[in-house]
């Protein structure tokens, strides 16, 4: 039977070093809930506490209506894949997916049953008798699925699950893990610092840093309307560009370093007053070579097939430097198109697709367009 | 030129063999002499055997020579064994200082570690007899097992344990069902070396134990005065299951990694 989790102001802590502050959030029974963030951001942490492997230092932990503090990991009726697999080397695949069940008092008709039915879905049946050293990377993946699973867990915890596979294996696996959570519709709490993946398998992401909630919404809704700089520039490619909101007539302009401005129809109305900001544009929210925009020079491009993908360098207006973007030229994407790619050196003139792009407060702790969906306010976080 | 360096180089290797084994095979060869001359090979007999068998005091020397080396061998493994998955869990600091303070007593020269039981025996006022003498070997064993049974550990997955707890194992039923069979190979090794350590002490034995108990070494050192090949048999006896022994620990491990490797292909 799957359950909801709640989780009220969480702290962690090791002696002196909090790692997370005061979290508090909520999985919906039966989604698919992900905890993504850069490493060290506390999501294993956080996985760990739900599991039962950590210590909670304080605040409240429930499975549908029951407190889980004090419980330990085998009383919990969860089911668990770790990054490694953590299969039992010295049994073979069948016996590592009856383990579960062996602890548990059931019948061996029903055991034998379960084991199979499991094995059927995961598809490793014809191994059934093989040692683990045997197994390449996927199998070891679905043997692991496939034990956590045959145990009927309340939730499913997976940490990391895909990151020791190899590019294709992991687009494959990803497919299966999404579509095996929805058949059984068992909650999930998935833990990754991959974005693409996040956003391929989950209801919705929270995304985390320094062991505190930024985002939590749908895949759509943080790609679109991050709440603020951080999780603009870990999800996906952006451009982060300084400039200035000037009130002109009780409209919101946006005026770039070059001249180039134009009306923000979007802006909260609390935030309608000059101030300085950064622009948040993703390589899509541009369009090149119209007769207005940031003037720029194609300092390279990179056709990939369906799309192309130019680097635009700019006099006056700078990307700013991140983590994953450390050049001052803009990186946009264009749909390929049947004539020529536009040659390097090229002059061309940057459109901003402007109810596309998201503003930010010059200290980046707030987006101030309309729309943004942050359901954290809901669970009590600050 | 290549040759006679090839040779050169083999005529080294059995000069040493020869150098470390032709005294035990002399004690072996005389084993079956049929005259009680040490010196002079007369005929093969296999008398002295058959003496050794009907001597009470050896019967009895070796009857307490296994007993010892079982429960010493049973009990430091257990102990070793359980003191190595408790190491491997502790703290960075704990774990290098108790490592290091294991590795004390194999340094040691064994007559000080003798010397330290003997007082500590004495000051303790424990009549000295069977009972301290196979604590004595208890305790020299342990370091053994943790030795052989640590890298092991190392190697092993910490997410083992955590993927029984959470599929509803007790931690006992964790330790046994998952963490064990994972050390199976290495506590096996350990005991195998705890017992040979046991079997073939002297020192230690010799100055732990009462007037009314001696294990072979004793025995042998004892009787040294009124010399005569029963020893000899006594001897190739022990060297014989100490080779065993020995040759089992390091076998083993090859042809399990022979059949790993034959697997995978």
């Amino acid at each position: 039977m799957s359950v909801g989790i709640k989780i009220n102001h969480a702290v962690k802590a090791y002696g002196d070093n909090v790692v997370i502050p005061d979290l508090s959030l909520e999985v919906k029974d039966g989604e698919f809930f992900t905890l993504l963030g850069p490493s060290g951001c506390g999501k294993t942490t956080l996985l760990r506490m739900i599991a039962g492997f950590n210590s909670i230092e304080g605040g409240d932990f429930y499975f549908g209506d029951k407190r889980i503090n004090n419980l330990d990991p085998a009383k919990r009726n969860i089911g668990m894949v770790f990054q490694n697999y953590a299969i039992f080397p010295h049994l073979t695949v069948e016996k590592n997916v009856q383990f579960g069940l062996k602890n548990r008092k059931i019948s061996k008709e029903d055991m034998e049953r379960d084991t199979k039915q499991f094995m059927d879905l995961m598809h490793i049946t014809e191994y059934k008798d093989r040692m683990p050293e045997r197994l390449s990377g996927g199998q070891q993946q679905r043997v692991a699925l496939a034990r956590a699973l045959v145990i009927k867990p309340d939730v499913l915890l997976m940490d990391e699950p895909l990151s020791n596979l190899d590019a294709k294996l992991r687009v494959e696996m990803r497919t299966v893990i999404k579509q095996i959570q929805r058949e059984v519709g068992i909650t999930n709490v998935y833990v990754t610092h991959d974005q693409e993946e996040a956003m391929s398998v989950s209801d919705r992401i929270a995304v985390m840093n320094l062991g505190e909630i930024q985002h939590i919404g749908k895949p759509k809704d943080i790609y679109q309307r991050p709440a603020n700089l951080f999780v603009a520039s870990f999800i996906g490619r952006t451009n982060l560009v300084n400039a200035k909101l000037v009130m002109k007539d009780g409209k919101a302009n946006l005026c770039f370093a070059d001249g180039y401005s134009f009306v923000m129809e979007n802006i909260l109305p609390e935030e309608m007053h000059d101030q300085d900001v950064i622009v948040a544009i993703r390589p899509e929210e541009v369009v090149i070579n119209t007769d207005e925009g940031i003037h720029g020079k194609v300092d390279d491009s990179v056709f990939l097939g369906l799309n192309t993908h130019y680097y635009i360098l700019s006099d006056d207006v700078h990307c700013i430097h991140t983590e994953d973007k450390d050049d001052d030229r803009f990186e946009l994407i264009q749909e390929s198109m049947i004539d020529e790619i536009i040659p390097n050196g090229s002059e061309v003139c940057l459109k901003i697709k402007k109810e596309k792009v998201n503003v930010f407060t010059a200290d980046g702790s707030k987006n101030i367009v309309k729309g943004v969906k942050n359901d954290k306010y809901l669970y009590g976080n600050d | 030129m290549k040759k006679l360096l090839k040779f050169l180089s083999n005529g080294y290797l059995w000069l040493t063999m020869l150098f470390f084994y032709l005294p035990i095979v002399y004690v072996m060869v005389f084993s079956f002499n049929e005259s009680k001359s040490l010196t002079r090979f007369t005929g093969f007999s296999l008398q002295w055997y058959k003496k050794m068998f009907e001597s009470r005091s050896i019967r009895e020397a070796i009857y307490y020579t296994l007993i010892i080396a079982v429960i010493a061998t049973v009990v430091s493994t257990i102990v070793g064994t359980l003191t190595a998955i408790g190491l491997s869990k502790s703290n960075k600091v704990l774990r290098a200082i108790v490592l290091q303070i294991n590795d004390i007593p194999m340094m040691n020269p064994d007559i000080v570690t003798a010397i330290g039981f003997m007082l500590l025996f004495t000051s303790l006022g424990v009549t000295k007899g069977f009972g301290t003498i196979l604590l004595a070997h208890i305790s020299f064993c342990i370091p053994y097992v943790i030795l052989t049974v640590m890298p092991r550990l190392r190697q092993l997955d910490d997410n083992l344990a955590e993927a029984a707890l959470d599929l509803g194992a007790t931690p006992f039923q964790a330790l046994t069902k998952v963490i064990i069979p994972q050390l199976k190979g290495s506590i096996i090794s350990g005991a195998l070396i705890a017992f040979t350590m046991s079997f073939d002490d002297f020192v230690i034995s010799f100055f732990t134990s009462g007037p009314k108990v001696s294990n072979i070494a004793i025995y042998v050192y004892s009787s040294i005065k009124r010399i005569n090949p029963t020893i000899n048999a006594l001897s190739t006896i022990i060297v014989v299951l100490v080779t065993t022994v020995l040759v089992i620990v390091n076998v083993v491990p090859m042809i399990r990694e022979r059949k790993i490797r034959g697997a995978q292909k």
